[in-house]
């Protein structure tokens, strides 16, 4: 199977500069270096690289979006990993934080950036020092700092922790946290390309995103773009957890069927149970029932089912859950991240909440089932950002697709009433 | 009073010199950062020392601490303990371990022992699902928990 990040993951001692450099690192800036940056733009533009961090968006365009002639830029790496589900960054920080490195210094040269901020969640304290150990390495060979390999290009490249706020995976409220505020979202436009960081010209792009420009630059944007779907270029990196008897992070060619993920890659399911469910992309994006395990894991096929590849996160439920208790567990998670700016999502979340908690200990009535789609339709596309659009998502797609575990909960009560 | 030590000091020039001169204040979570993981909390005597040196108001350092959930305004324990509440720990039986947890500590999920050796919270997704039921202890993640493995994690911190 194609990998082009995990290929040698496990290998001892890769977050070391001598041992990356011996699996073949760094060898992309000499060859960006000879190019225009530009080029490398239109290289990554033809290489079909779309965000990983959970939008999907074409990453050689977003590059291209800069505002012209207008300096400085500024690259913000989006290290703010948690979606629900969601744990490949911290895999790839952890073993292979010069990958990341080689893979911001060739961003910032096709950008004309010269200072790069790493935002990492602060829960990743043991990631950040593994990070700032491995740029002292890069400053000391002459990768980072001034006039990098007489290349003319001068790059600062620094970390930033966050203190437990999942909004600031948002990149708007990233910046703004970023700038010394709340993590609160900002209206858009302007977009980051032409008014971002410090109201300058800014790429915010996912760990995993900048993990793969060095193989486009190495191998040529023909190459990646072989690998995949029409649509969905590459690999992605999957995050499966649940009820699977091997959990872990898998890399897969876009395309892969679902079930060859579930079945063949983690294992199957714990005690051979039957699978009821799972959510594709991370808690964000609408779960699916188990006839739905042949749909092919790219965007394209995921957005055609009714859902989103998100982050890739592969969440799996086996036959003995209960929809709403998943539902429940979701909407307290959004309730308590919603950061407060905009009512739809504060007070919905909020009120979602109150609802599932009714109808998971017994006490629903018929009606609340039609009150919750009314709460998730009065939230959807209303704010400032995704969060309250992500929130939905877990109730709206349970409700559509296990009516039946909704209904048990509240028959349930009806019967007990009646006697 | 609060009072930054020399240590620190060397440690926030150091931070200040990451951000442009005039955006200073981007240092403010860094700050509030060195503050808390030095004192187990920020209180509003470190939280004014931060503000008069990036020129911030009290209320505006205090409107953006308590944003965040990793300070707090009291002292957390030695060994702080974030559990996993989220969907892919909730699937492997986190919420028995959480309780278990809470009860050999003999607190309620928020409180803190005594002693202060122990503070232990319920906490959202913290990027380690494929290792799930998981647990934070300060900067260590703990995978793959049993209730076993959780007393002998306990029973190892002095």
């Amino acid at each position: 199977m194609t990998q082009i990040l995990f290929h040698n993951i496990n290998k001892k001692d890769l977050h070391t500069l001598a041992v990356y450099e011996k699996e073949g690192g760094y060898k992309g800036l000499k060859k960006a270096f000879a190019k225009e940056p530009d080029e490398i733009v239109e290289m990554v533009k033809a290489s079909g690289l779309r965000g990983r961090g959970g939008a999907g968006f074409p990453t050689g365009l977003k590059w291209s979006f800069l505002a012209k002639d207008v300096f400085p830029r500024y690259l913000c790496c989006n290290a703010d990993e948690s979606e629900p589900g969601t744990c490949k960054d911290r895999e790839l920080l952890q073993k292979n934080p010069h990958l990341l490195i080689e893979g911001m210094i060739l961003c910032s040269y096709a950008c004309k950036i010269e200072t790069v901020y790493i935002y990492l969640r602060g829960e990743f304290y043991d990631l950040c020092e593994i990070m700032e150990t491995a740029l002292e390495e890069a400053y000391a060979k002459g990768y980072l700092g001034k006039n990098i390999l007489g290349s003319g290009l001068n790059l600062d490249i620094h970390t930033h922790l966050g203190a437990g706020a999942y909004i600031c995976g948002e990149e708007s409220a990233l910046l703004n946290s970023l700038e010394g505020g709340r993590g609160e979202p900002r209206m858009k436009p302007p977009f980051p390309a032409v008014q971002g960081l410090y109201a300058q010209p800014t790429v915010i792009n996912n760990v995993e995103t900048l993990c793969v420009v060095p193989y486009i630059v190495n191998n040529g944007a023909e190459k990646h773009a072989a690998i995949g779907t029409e649509k969905s270029k590459g690999t992605k990196l999957v995050s499966v957890s649940g009820h699977v008897k091997k959990p872990g992070n898998y890399e897969v060619v876009l395309g892969t069927p679902i079930r060859e993920i579930i079945y063949d890659l983690a294992g199957g399911i714990r005690d051979d149970n039957k699978l009821k469910a799972f959510i594709p992309g991370g808690s964000s994006v609408p779960m699916l029932p188990a006839d739905k395990v042949d749909t092919p894991y790219d965007y394209e096929s995921l957005q055609a089912a009714g859902t989103m590849l998100g982050s890739g996160a592969l969440i799996v439920m086996d036959h003995t859950v209960n929809v709403v208790e998943i539902s429940l567990r979701l909407a307290s998670f959004y309730m308590h991240e919603s950061c407060g700016k905009c009512t739809p999502c504060r007070e919905g979340t909020r009120w979602m909440w109150q609802i599932l908690q009714q109808i998971q200990t017994g006490k629903g009535e018929a009606s609340y089932v039609d009150k919750l789609l009314d709460i998730c339709d009065n939230i959807s596309f209303k704010c400032f950002c995704p969060l309250g659009d992500a929130a939905v998502a877990p109730v709206i797609s349970g409700i559509e697709n296990f009516r039946a575990d909704y209904d048990e909960l509240i028959e349930k009560m009806a019967a007990n009433t009646a006697v | 009073m609060f009072v930054f030590s020399e240590e620190d000091e060397k440690q926030i020039e150091k931070i200040l010199n990451r951000y442009p001169e005039e955006q200073k204040r981007s240092a403010l979570l860094p700050l509030l950062t060195l503050v808390q993981r030095r004192e187990k909390h920020v209180s509003a005597d470190a939280m004014r020392d931060i503000g008069r040196r990036l020129d911030l108001s009290p209320a505006y350092v205090q409107s953006v601490c308590s944003f965040y959930t990793m300070y707090s305004a009291t002292p957390v324990g030695k060994y702080l303990i974030l559990f996993c509440i989220n969907i892919s720990c909730q699937l492997n039986g986190c919420d028995e371990l959480l309780a278990h947890t809470a009860k050999k500590l003999n607190i309620e999920i928020g409180g803190t022992t005594e002693d202060m050796k122990f503070t232990l919270h319920r906490e959202e997704c913290l990027a380690a699902c494929s290792g799930a039921p998981m647990m934070r202890i300060n900067d260590t993640f703990y995978e793959n928990l049993t209730s076993d493995r959780i007393d002998q994690i306990l029973g190892s911190l002095d």
